[in-house]
């Protein structure tokens, strides 16, 4: 594809995705009410209605974002990243990892080399942990389809909060000097001179970037767009038929344990975002807490039983579970904080 | 001369998906190979590679943390 082609198609796809974007309410109306024939304010009206008009919503949000992130994703290599946080110190380190986290893209499989990569080139080990807990924590699709189901408050509530959790727990790891608990091996497979980035980060062109963009969402949206579309029938037959208050009294806000219960459940359970959102738009929409449901979010993406496996080969068993219960307690800590704060 | 083609990767999807890939490509390039899985994690680290999966060929890093098309892992053979 020659440049000016490339660039005329992706110009007129965004376009083209303004359009739709901004007629989605007309035509979902138009659909339900018009071509359905379906009532106004009536029970399956409301809920068709809802349905169709935030099933393209999520998913058109979903594709523009993953492709943004995407292309911009192919300015952090994990090499870069490493580069910039090697020899950090306590806190400006934290939190420029937790940030990096954010933007470097890494899944579990991933885990231990990155974290052998961070640890033997000089990176702090508190710090090498603020990143691998905003890494999956904070991502895309959780952020986006927050804003969609929820709205930028929720959105950006979640961000600031993992953020936090990230650099405070990261931080007191690093306190701890634990280094001793890490897997001898690890500082022995020190990598040859730590050059790193071969063929990684090597001379892209704004045509690979963009390539890199497309892929991702082809992989990305490609692999959630079912549990999208499934959370958010769910959540339309909620919005139509469910009472409010249902879940009020077991996860309401004055159920205290509700919090700790949530997160028991949710450590060990493995799941993205796209699965878990539209779960807990149901538990909200039936009067659960924010603190208790998002306590229950934050559980299950940041925390799971298969990335304790993985990570099992580089910490030692100590090392693990303090680092699984200081970050278990940072979250119980925020889902009582919005309980208590929000009313 | 055979061409060393290595896969770097604990044992995911990906690296299978990768493995796959890469098979396909230098049958199609019709060239004298040898395919090997590196699952070993200390051995993986002396490449140097950070994200899995990762082809190697020849002993040199070509990509990390994803998995090139048969097309794209073809033109890598031929360079």
């Amino acid at each position: 594809m020659n440049p000016l082609r490339s660039k005329l198609l992706h110009v007129s796809a965004l376009t083209a995705w303004v359009l739709l974007y901004a007629l989605l309410p007309a035509l979902a109306d138009a659909l339900a009410f018009g071509l359905f024939g379906l009532g106004r304010g009536t029970h399956l009206g409301e809920a068709v209605r809802f349905f169709l008009y935030d099933t393209p919503k999520v998913l058109m949000l979903l594709m523009l974002i993953v492709f943004g992130v995407g292309v911009l994703r192919s300015f952090f290599t994990p090499e870069r990243t490493r580069r910039l946080l090697a020899g950090r110190g306590e806190l400006t380190g934290n939190a420029l990892a937790a940030l990096l986290g954010v933007a470097t893209p890494f899944c579990t499989c991933s885990a231990v080399p990155l974290f052998i990569g961070f640890v033997s080139a000089g990176v702090p080990l508190g710090v090498t942990f603020s990143f691998l807990i905003a890494s999956p924590l904070i991502n895309e699709v959780a952020l986006v389809l927050l804003f969609g189901l929820f709205g930028w408050k929720v959105a950006l509530l979640y961000a600031g909060t993992g953020l936090i959790l990230a650099i405070t727990a990261g931080w007191i790891l690093g306190r701890l000097r634990l280094e001793s608990w890490v897997e001898p091996w690890v500082y022995e497979a020190r990598s040859p001179g730590g050059a790193g980035g071969i063929g990684t980060d090597a001379g892209f062109t704004w045509r690979d970037r963009l390539q890199l963009g497309r892929d991702s969402v082809r992989d990305i949206v490609g692999k959630v767009w079912p549990y999208v579309v499934l959370g958010i029938a769910v959540g339309a037959g909620i919005h139509g038929y469910v009472p409010e208050g249902m879940m009020a009294s077991i996860m309401g806000r004055d159920a205290w344990w509700a919090v700790p219960v949530a997160v028991v459940i949710g450590v060990p359970l493995y799941s993205n975002a796209a699965g878990i959102i539209p779960v807990v738009q149901a538990l909200l929409g039936k009067g659960a807490a924010l603190g208790t449901a998002l306590a229950f979010m934050m559980s299950v993406i940041g925390l799971s039983l298969p990335e304790a496996v993985i990570l099992r080969k580089v910490l030692s068993m100590k090392l693990l579970l303090t680092f699984f219960g200081i970050v278990a307690s940072g979250i119980l800590l925020i889902g009582w904080l919005f309980n208590w704060i929000l009313t | 001369m055979a061409t060393k083609i290595q896969i770097l990767g604990t044992g995911c999807a990906k690296c299978q998906r990768l493995y796959e890939h890469a098979e396909a490509a230098a049958k199609a390039a019709g060239i004298v190979y040898e395919l090997e899985k590196v699952t070993d994690i200390t051995r993986i680290m002396a490449f140097d590679v950070m994200l899995t999966p990762a082809l190697v060929v020849n002993g040199v890093v070509k990509t990390a943390g994803t998995v090139p098309s048969v097309e794209q892992i073809l033109a890598l053979l031929k360079a």
